[in-house]
């Protein structure tokens, strides 16, 4: 039975690979960094378990893991790692045409198989998919394949795969890691009440009855969160938690997938608005040599402002079917 | 009502414009709010600990990483752009339109990392840009070239950003999942990623209709400058 936690492992061990090669290559903080988090991911499950039955330890030292990454981070540099040789890359595209694309199709496909037909598969009356979101086990599941089919299509030793994806995730470095910690900062500040602070800033500010400015606090709260942190990942948890939740689903009966969806949308129209969002808007004018540094958020702004009016009539119209 | 913990929110903004590095900004900004909160320093590392572990699905995407790279490798964008150039009849709207919609829909399939500033709009998309705004009327001025690589870049950002929440196993899905889960609403990402759809097509109709006025204004400025040469040239 395959469950979420065998791929925690496979991509735990992954990391390990990644920071061993940044050993070999004496990069000692990235070779911290990846081991660090190979740990944290080899023993998710361990840890979360203690925590339910009452022991923190596990936790608290999955904490400071956490600070560590932190300050290790700081430590990286971001280097850029030699890819193949350009003739190399040229020829072989010009001997696989085509195929090149195929097992970068898998990863989708398979994917999107699995969630739909995964549920129902058995071997002899055991499930072949065990506990964990049948999406993201499909995702992994789909990773491996893809990996295998792509050495076969490029007949290289899988060993290269190994090496190329460490390539990858150098290039990123610390960056892989800002989704995931934006979320864990969400967490943290709805534990910490950061959500109702907001929420009850809101509700003195507007009618909580009316759905009209409910919509128009949550969506716009969005934005503008969005345009302060420069990343709506960071603001989902704290508008939704503030507003969405209590006063959209709970009070006025708002669809919670609906609403979700549509308010994250919804922030990523702030994402277009804002230097915050250094990496999307920034950075591709020092890239492109712009004069004005602010001049690919000049060319979202038009695109934006209507998109974001379209995306509050949508939530206004289908999150209260 | 305790409004402390709102200063790690101002934690956040002041660290990205000190361009602090952006994971000691948020692992910090945590700490701020917390012990604003008045929470002990181990309820804080507890706390810290089990919300970063129970997010691990957030770095899944790094599964793909060796079949991209070992594709990479084996020359797929050699072979992406080679496939493009080969189209012919290309003008500046349908070059970034067309742009937009492969954006869009690669990052629906997940396959965000493919395209990107540094990996396309730089390299290819800006250039091929830049020579299908020339092609009618001869030459741009420095100021339209700045502003036709803008548009280009804005597009490979509206395409990626629009496109993402429709496949199911990305992080914005996975982030509204596990918020919702965490507060008892229990959903399938599908059922989430299905709503995007609406917004994606706003998008890429509103994106493409600015992309069509753009090319139509930066005509009528071309011709324009043509026509004045041109009776200039008759004086002299």
């Amino acid at each position: 039975m395959l469950s979420i936690e065998h791929f925690y492992l496979l991509l735990a061990l992954f990391l390990l690979y990644a920071g061993g090669r940044n050993l070999r290559e004496r990069r000692f903080a990235h070779a911290a960094f990846w081991g660090l988090l190979a740990v944290l991911f080899a023993s998710g499950k361990p840890i979360l378990d203690a925590s339910k039955l009452g022991n923190a330890l596990p936790s608290q030292l999955a904490g400071a893991a956490v600070i560590a990454l932190a300050l290790l981070a700081t430590r990286m540099r971001r280097e850029h790692i030699a890819e193949a040789p350009e003739a190399q890359r040229l020829a072989s595209a010009q001997r696989l045409g085509h195929r090149l694309f195929w097992p970068a199709l898998l990863i989708p496909a398979v994917t999107v198989l699995i969630v739909l037909f995964g549920p129902t598969l058995a071997i002899g009356g055991t499930k072949l998919f065990g506990a964990g979101s049948i999406t993201l086990i499909g995702l992994a599941l789909a990773c491996v394949l893809a990996t295998i089919v792509a050495v076969l299509v490029t007949r290289e030793r899988p060993v290269a795969a190994l090496g190329e994806g460490r390539r990858l995730l150098d290039t990123m470095g610390w960056a892989a890691l800002l989704p995931l910690v934006l979320a864990t900062l969400g967490g943290v500040f709805a534990a910490s009440g950061v959500g109702e602070a907001v929420a009850s800033l809101v509700s003195a500010v507007i009618p909580s009855d009316s759905r009209v400015a409910c919509v128009l606090a949550y969506g716009l709260g969005m934005v503008l969160f969005t345009v302060i942190m420069g990343n709506a990942f960071a603001a989902f948890p704290v508008m939704t938690a503030g507003i969405g939740l209590p006063l959209l689903i709970q009070q006025h009966g708002a669809a919670p997938a609906i609403l979700g969806s549509l308010g994250m949308l919804t922030g990523y129209c702030g994402t277009l608005m804002t230097p915050m969002a250094a990496n999307f808007n920034l950075v591709p004018a020092a890239l492109l040599e712009l004069d004005d540094p602010n001049a690919v958020i000049r060319a979202q702004l038009p695109t934006a402002i209507p998109l974001l009016v379209v995306n509050l009539l949508l939530m206004y119209w289908l999150a209260f079917r | 009502m305790n409004y402390w913990p709102l200063l790690g929110v101002a934690w956040v903004v002041v660290g990205f414009v000190l361009r602090a590095n952006p994971v000691i900004v948020v692992v910090s900004a945590g700490l701020v709010s917390g012990l604003a909160a008045g929470k002990s320093i181990g309820e804080l590392l507890a706390l810290l600990g089990e919300s970063f572990v129970s997010n691990r699905a957030l770095l899944m995407f790094a599964m793909t990483l060796p079949t991209i790279g070992l594709l990479e490798r084996a020359g797929l964008r050699e072979h992406a752009l080679r496939w493009i150039a080969r189209w012919r009849g290309l003008t500046l709207a349908r070059l970034l339109t067309g742009y937009l919609a492969a954006r869009q829909g690669l990052s629906m399939l997940g396959l965000i990392d493919i395209a990107g500033h540094a990996q396309t709009v730089r390299p290819l998309l800006a250039p091929m840009a830049e020579s299908a705004a020339s092609k009618p009327n001869g030459p741009v001025t420095r100021e339209d070239t700045q502003k036709v690589h803008a548009l280009a870049a804005a597009t490979d950002n509206v395409g990626r950003f629009f496109g993402e929440d429709v496949f199911l196993a990305f992080g914005a899905v996975l982030l509204i999942q596990g918020f919702y889960a965490e507060h008892g609403i229990v959903l399938e990402p599908l059922q989430i990623a299905l709503w995007a759809i609406p917004t994606a097509i706003a998008a890429f109709v509103i994106h493409a209709v600015r992309i069509v006025f753009f090319q139509r204004a930066l005509d009528r400025r071309m011709a324009e400058k043509a026509t004045t040469a041109e009776a200039r040239d008759a004086v002299d």
